[in-house]
């Protein structure tokens, strides 16, 4: 029965099987290529500040994906704890990049009252 | 409970876990629905006795004890109004995000030994992260607004925000570091016995820092005299001056659930969550680990005592409202960076210090074995470490 | 009751989606994962940077449910309490900062567009087809081998490794631990700490402001004891406190 009902509902082979690195892997890259686009389109600095967090994120996961012995099949292993204290320091220092990075906004606000990343040209020659 | 129903009523399991997961829930918003309306009707008496007043007298009986039914059938018969220039989404949706991180704090908390909507290996992290989310709703309702009044209040939230949290994160950590552990279960459990043995007494510096951390948690619920965002002499009502109605409610919801589980959550930390002062059960011959009646009366028993010291702190805090003038927002920082934070990086050294040189606490001989879980962290005799046992929940003793 | 909830069991066994085969960790996967790309592309469509901000603060939640899932609770917590808690509230208040009507909203070129979109399609390809390519990486999960648990973190940051060690290697006391990145990192955010109170401070202006040369010009009593509770108010606090700038 449940063959028929896999093929009669599409994807619902998704909700049957258990999860495996490469669904984590899958999520990471949306989450990846979301923050890259995110700082080639956006001209709000605070735009592309947060695309940087997107694409950290993205590489969050994977490390998290990778280290985690939930989701390894039979025979491989995991990266285990090394991937997990990755993760934190990736996470702490996108909090100092952030802080930075906002910093460095304000101050840019502050002098050109604007935050659009293409006005910031006064070095152009 | 889930066992329950699938060995005992024969459910399937998918609708044993379900059925579980529903009752929990239900049960996590009753604890913050029901205990608003009595808080609510309290803090109107507080503040009534408090100013020499009665407070209400007349709706339900002779203690005006329905004052906060007829005020939630008020709200819910207002007019539910949106300011026109009003970002109309983030507008509708910002009761709704404090509501629910008030509300996911709960999960990991527990009301006694085995009473907790999910046992987290990091519970204490988690609740105080859970936590700190509500105040999206409030700088989010402040922004979309479209009004001054609004956004100074969501603006003054934000800054506290990154100033009370520091400390309040010091402050969790020391009940941490003497538990070894940041299961809230086990830092409870650690405390059984009689009253000497709560965290609060452990030591000076855990004495003082429970002050800091109740200064914390006054900073963290926006309550008086920390109630920047919303300062009604400042700012007409803060964040939520455009709100009425049952949005408005949701506010009000969150802020009395943090109460709560803030309060609760020094319970846990510092006053022995569950553990009374006397330890009737265990002179009764009683164990709350056990599965059988007499263990689950122990375990309401516990029940009945967290959700007293609770409800305590929850009165102690209304008290401090009525009593304290509001501070402006500059002092509201230098109290939490200046004074708070200097005290609990003091006093989490000194308590670091003292569980080096007196592990046992102030009163020894009146106090469990200490230490069971750091035992195993220290090299053995052959410098060798403890590697974890097959349950890596618990690290593995050393062998002598 | 009873026998009603094992009626209402019978009936959905019954019904065409067969519940008792659904991997309910697979579920959860899915739903927490379709919330953390949804608000990310979300992110990269809204033109509205306080509502890109509120889609980032849904995206990253759902990405702390995601590592929940993969049994990292303590990284889970620490993407609540850091990132989602700490960094992005500091975004928001910047967003708010620098919110004016014209600044709420800037578009971008469409020659940008069709670039940004092309390059995420290709990268998007690329990593897709990489996370697909190896074998072990799509291997059905062998479950719940063990209780997660965040003492052998807490101890490996400290330089001592309690956990077992990956690939199969003997397990021995001589792996290295993480206490020189760890105190790295906290050199590096005292650093940025002061770097960034540093940049932002409030700039002595060079030119006095029209309420201090009212103040220099010997007022009457009245006034100058208003001039010096502006200034007061000026020295003491920024917009938070009332006084505008």
């Amino acid at each position: 029965m449940n063959s028929v009902v896999a093929s009669a509902v599409p994807l619902f082979g998704l909700f049957t099987e258990p999860v495996s690195v490469a669904h984590y892997l899958v999520v990471g890259a949306i989450l990846f290529v979301s923050g890259v686009a995110c700082m080639a389109l956006k001209r709000n600095a605070l735009g592309v500040l947060m695309g940087i967090e997107l694409v950290l994120n993205g590489a969050n996961v994977n490390f998290v994906a990778f280290a985690s012995p939930y989701l390894q099949g039979e025979g491989s292993r995991s990266l285990g704890l090394d991937g997990q204290v990755f993760a934190l320091f990736v996470i702490l220092l996108a909090a100092a990049e952030a802080a930075v990075a906002l910093a460095i906004t304000l101050n840019f606000y502050n002098n050109h009252a604007t935050v659009d990343v293409d006005r910031a040209d006064d070095l152009k020659g | 409970m889930a066992e329950f129903l699938i060995n005992t009523v024969g459910l399937p399991d998918w609708l044993a876990w379900t059925v579980t997961a529903m009752v929990a829930a239900a049960l996590i918003l009753n604890v913050i629905a029901g205990g608003a309306l009595v808080f609510i009707w309290a803090e109107r008496k507080i503040a009534g006795r408090i100013q020499d007043r009665l407070g209400p007298t007349r709706t339900g009986g002779k203690f005006g004890w329905l004052q906060s039914l007829a005020d939630g059938i008020k709200l819910l018969a207002k007019e539910d109004l949106m300011p026109d220039g009003a970002d109309g989404m983030l507008f509708r949706l910002a009761p709704y995000v404090s509501f629910c991180a008030s509300f996911c704090a709960f999960i990991a908390l527990p009301f006694a030994f085995d009473f907790v909507g999910q046992r987290m290996n990091v519970g204490v992290f988690f609740v105080i992260a859970v936590l700190g989310l509500e105040v999206f709703g409030v700088i989010l309702a402040g922004y979309a607004s479209a009004s001054k009044w609004s956004l100074f209040g969501a603006m003054r939230e934000a800054a506290q925000v990154v100033s009370y949290e520091v400390p309040l994160g010091m402050c969790v950590v020391v009940p941490v570091m003497l538990a070894g552990s940041m299961d809230l279960v086990t830092i409870a459990e650690k405390q059984a016995g009689w009253l000497t043995n709560w965290y609060l007494f452990h030591d000076p510096f855990t004495f003082v820092i429970f002050w800091v951390y109740v200064t914390c948690a006054v900073a963290s619920v926006n309550r008086a005299p920390f109630d920047l965002a919303e300062a009604e002499s400042e700012l007409v009502a803060g964040f939520h001056t455009e709100y009425s109605g049952l949005r408005w409610s949701y506010f009000f919801m969150a802020e009395y659930g943090s109460m709560f589980l803030v309060s609760a959550l020094a319970a846990l930390l510092f006053l022995g969550g569950w553990n009374g002062p006397v330890p009737v059960a265990s002179l009764l011959g009683l164990s709350e680990g056990t599965g059988d009646t007499a263990g689950y009366f122990v375990r309401l028993l516990g029940m009945a005592n967290l959700l007293g010291k609770a409800t305590l702190g929850v009165l102690i805090m209304m008290w401090i409202r009525w009593t304290l003038p509001r501070l402006r927002i500059d002092q509201v920082m230098m109290t939490c960076l200046k004074y708070c934070t200097p005290i609990a990086a003091a006093m989490f050294l000194g308590a670091m210090l003292w569980q080096v040189a007196l592990p046992g606490g102030l009163v020894p001989a009146l106090r469990r074995p200490a230490g069971e879980i750091r035992e195993g962290w220290l090299p053995g005799p052959g410098g060798a470490f403890a590697l974890p046992s097959a349950d890596a929940g618990k690290v593995a003793k050393v062998n002598p | 009751m009873i026998s009603a909830l094992s009626m209402i069991a019978g009936i959905s066994t019954a019904a065409p989606l067969p519940v008792a085969a659904i991997n309910w960790h697979s579920v959860f996967f899915l739903l927490f994962a379709a919330i953390a790309c949804g608000f990310a592309v979300a992110v990269v469509a809204a033109e509205n940077v306080v509502r890109m901000a509120f889609y980032l603060v849904l995206s990253l939640g759902a990405t702390a449910g995601l590592f929940f899932l993969a049994g990292a609770e303590f990284v889970g917590a620490m993407q609540l309490m850091i990132y989602v808690g700490g960094t992005l509230v500091l975004l928001v208040f910047g967003v708010m900062l620098t919110a004016q009507a014209p600044l709420v909203a800037i578009k971008g070129s469409g020659r940008d567009r069709v670039l940004a979109g092309f390059v995420g399609v290709a990268l998007l390809a690329v990593l897709l087809q990489s996370a697909f390519s190896v074998k072990p990486w799509r291997a059905a999960a062998a479950g719940m081998v063990a209780e997660p648990a965040a003492t052998p973190i807490g101890m490996s940051l400290v330089g001592v490794r309690v956990d077992d060690p990956a690939g199969g290697a003997p397990a021995t006391n001589k792996r290295p631990g993480y206490m020189l990145p760890f105190e790295i990192v906290s050199i590096h955010l005292l650093v940025v700490l002061v770097g960034a109170a540093y940049l932002a401070r409030a700039k002595r202006r060079k030119t006095p402001r029209a309420i201090e040369v009212a103040a220099s010009v010997e007022p009457p009593a009245s006034v100058a004891e208003h001039a010096s509770i502006g200034r007061e108010r000026q020295r003491s606090g920024s917009v938070l406190a009332g006084g505008r700038s």
